[in-house]
């Protein structure tokens, strides 16, 4: 069977089984599991990136996520006038001095010479610069969250459309990338995985402790959309007239109609990426790339600084997740710093890595489909297996109760067992690397 | 004077006991990462699911022991249960080696593929231990609950601080001088405690000498066991068991491990007092010593706490990123490449 044969038939399946979704279950489940696929295929686009072209093992996706719903809310919410003129300048003034102390600690290690004068000098700036941060920020942070805690007590957004913060979700998460790339990169291939394990848990404290920013764990919700309300649909006349002729309820197609044109956004943001990832792969920047994860050593004899390759590549693939992180919470249209999970943003998506075929982005793709759904159907499908195992047993036998109620908990293991499995049996995935 | 004796009171109460406890518990979980490291050469990101592992079988052995009368006095009767629990974590531990990593060792496979593995085996237990005990906290501490407390020790001394010392307290500190100790010994005196050092520096040369590789893992992962269950029910104890918690404590755990150098177990001791002590001291509200210690006109008007408890897990990442830009070995001097 050739590629192209066995591909299509790989989607083809993908697709019988969210088009079985719409039949077995409703539509409307189905295009959940669409949309959050869609959102999956670019994270995975993004990991491949990182793993299959170059070999980076990062498991902060999560970090880059939540960075990337960040932006939504500082991009897209109307600012909070009251908040900006109680302490908004003097926030952001503090966050200026903050990062002046860093950039000073920088210049004045490279300026003063080696040895117990440079180690004193960098002690006082960061010391010194830490108190008067501290000093500044801790009034401002008063301020603004002291101004209508209820609703409001962040400093809001730029009111800019929400479509505009998916490239800045990227930003976002590319920056920070680039921090952990510059300390961690180069050095062995653990330290990664360790510094960003480390980065993604930060970034999500701070999502839940930093109130003036995003109101912390009191969530922002009712961001805005790029699709009309369900309800401004079912009050418009022209839309009610339209699907009654179809023979359809206005409220189950108002839904339908606003999960469509977000599956349609997405998917025009997953076949640009795609697009590029593949020139990517295919260019002498890509054969590079996997030289580099082929063969560090030779690769460098040959000419290629592999440090600043691989900064670059870990920074590109970071900003994609961060653009999937902004369109899944302008999804949601709800930022909630709480639901941020490292089992589900971080290392599902590397199962979708690994067992769409690492190193081909159709792969990535692919996996991030097929795991995506299987992730929501392993709920259903483990209660009914339990239900089947404990049907011999009488009712109210803790047994039973104490499977029934762990059912919620297979996602884990089954997920556990397909990676292992994959990585054992089939270490190149569904749709191996040319 | 007094108010000196009181400011030390009030920091060996909130900041040296806790600190202390914390990074006994902190040592005893890096010592089994980089004993994973100095033998099998991956980071295993399942140590912390390994912890939870050991933690809920000596959790539910505890339960069957009260359960039946059998109690250790004023002991926490997890002490008990406890070779036990690591027995179970071993046998688990033992099969995932089997079933799992030693397909991978046959093939020479990356470091970086161990890794991944390590992820799998994550998930895995992760899902086993919620599966049977549970996403929700778990108390399982009995027996006596301080060894001094506040009131013993207002009456004792007539200060004004008190200083409160939980027996889970004392309990950690001195299982892991005794744990530390054995293991000290096993490595430097004893046959195969040698021919595991011997493994770990120069696998080639050990293999030469007739050292059996399978042999050496089987008895790291036995040690590795032992470790993440103390460590884990000795956590446990002094604070309460969650799954998702030991999994978080991955990153203090591979911190301490890095600071100290990975692959030296002394390393991974004085990592595991330095992110406990710099976590502790970091987030703590100095107020109370500062207003003992100072004059009065220099007493702070805030809580003087430099970072809110919250960013815990910032402290030891901080460390982490400063000794891997300025000495990737660690301070002990661990293997790098």
């Amino acid at each position: 069977m050739s590629d192209t044969a066995r591909n299509t038939l790989y989607f083809g399946f993908v697709a019988l089984l969210i088009i079985g979704t719409g039949f077995v279950q409703s539509w409307n489940a189905a295009l959940f599991v669409l949309n959050f696929g869609l959102i999956s295929a670019i994270m995975a686009l993004g990991v491949n990136l990182q793993w299959g072209f170059a070999g980076l093992f990062n498991v902060g996706i999560m970090g880059f996520v939540a960075l990337g719903g960040l932006a939504t809310v500082l991009v897209s919410m109307p600012p909070v006038g009251e908040a900006w003129a109680a302490g908004g300048l003097r926030v952001i003034t503090a966050l200026v001095l903050g990062a002046a102390t860093i950039v000073g600690a920088i210049l004045a290690y490279n300026a003063l010479p080696k040895g117990r004068v440079r180690t004193l000098g960098l002690l006082a700036i960061l010391i010194v610069g830490f108190f008067v941060y501290r000093a500044v920020f801790d009034g401002g942070v008063q301020a603004v969250e002291a101004v209508n805690p209820a609703n409001a007590g962040y400093l809001g957004g730029l009111g800019l459309p929400v479509l505009v913060a998916w490239p800045v979700g990227g930003l976002l998460a590319a920056g920070a990338a680039w921090i952990i790339g510059k300390t961690a990169l180069g050095l062995r291939s653990d330290y990664l995985a360790i510094a960003t394990l480390g980065i993604a848990e930060i970034i999500i404290a701070v999502l839940k402790n930093e109130d003036w920013l995003a109101r912390g764990v009191k969530n922002v919700v009712g961001l805005p959309r790029p699709a009309p309300y369900e309800i401004d649909l079912q009050n418009d006349p022209a839309f009610v007239a339209r699907v009654s002729d179809w023979g359809l309820d206005p409220v189950t197609a108002s839904t339908l109609w606003v999960k469509l044109i977000y599956a349609g956004l997405f998917a025009v943001v997953l076949i640009i990426l795609f697009v590029l990832a593949q020139r990517a792969l295919h260019s002498p920047w890509g054969r590079m790339m996997r030289a580099i994860r082929d063969n560090e050593v030779a690769s460098e004899a040959m000419g290629k600084d592999v440090k600043a390759r691989h900064l670059q590549i870990f920074v590109l693939g970071s900003a994609i997740c961060g653009i999937a992180g902004a369109m899944m919470t302008t999804l949601d249209g709800q930022l909630t710093p709480g639901t941020y999970q490292p089992l589900r943003f971080t290392f599902l998506v590397w199962v979708m890595v690994i067992v769409g075929g690492s190193g081909n982005n159709l792969g990535a793709v692919l996996g991030g489909f097929l795991i995506w759904w299987l992730w929501v159907m392993v709920e259903p499908i483990g209660l009914g297996l339990m239900q089947l195992i404990t049907a011999g047993m009488a009712d109210g036998f803790w047994l039973r109760e104490h499977l029934l109620d762990s059912a919620a908990h297979m996602r884990l293991l089954t997920m556990g067992l397909v990676l292992l499995l994959v990585l054992r049996f089939s270490p190149r995935g569904l749709i191996p690397e040319r | 004077m007094m108010d000196l004796l009181n400011a030390f009171v009030a920091l060996s109460n909130f900041v040296l006991i806790p600190a202390i406890a914390y990074g006994s518990q902190l040592a005893l979980g890096a010592l089994g990462v980089t004993l994973i490291y100095g033998i099998l050469r991956f980071s295993n990101f399942a140590h912390g699911d390994t912890m939870a592992f050991g933690t809920m079988a000596t959790i539910l052995i505890t339960w069957a022991f009260q359960a039946v009368g059998i109690s250790a006095g004023p002991l926490p009767t997890a002490l008990l249960a406890l070779p036990f629990g690591i027995a179970v974590c071993a046998g688990l531990i033992l099969a995932t080696d089997r079933g799992v990593y030693r397909f991978y060792r046959g093939q020479k496979a990356k470091p970086i593929i161990f890794v991944m593995v390590s992820l799998g085996v994550m998930f895995i237990m992760n899902g086993l231990v919620r599966f049977i005990i549970g996403p929700d906290d778990q108390r399982f501490s009995d027996g006596e609950r301080f060894i001094i407390s506040v009131r013993q020790f207002k009456a004792l001394t007539g200060l004004d601080e008190g200083l409160a010392f939980k027996t889970t307290q004392g309990i950690t500190v001195v299982t892991a001088i005794i744990v530390v100790i054995a293991l000290f010994y096993f490595l430097n005196r004893t046959r195969t405690g040698k021919s595991m050092r011997a493994y770990s520096d120069n696998e080639d040369l050990a293999l030469l000498s007739g050292i059996n590789p399978e042999r050496v893992v089987m008895v790291t992962w036995l040690i590795v066991a032992a470790l993440a269950t103390i460590a884990g029910v000795l956590y446990g104890l002094d604070k309460s068991f969650k799954p998702f918690v030991y999994f978080q404590l991955l990153l203090p755990i591979f911190a301490s491990a890095i600071v100290g150098g990975l692959g030296s177990p002394l390393g991974a001791i004085a990592g595991g007092f330095t992110i406990a002590f710099s976590e502790v001291m970091i987030t703590y509200a100095w107020k109370k010593v500062a207003n003992y210690a100072l004059p009065e006109a220099l007493a702070p008007d805030g809580l003087a706490q430099l970072l809110s408890t919250d960013y815990k897990f910032a402290v030891s990442f901080v460390i982490l990123l400063i000794v891997l830009l300025f000495r990737p070995t660690g301070l002990f001097a661990g293997k790098s490449v």
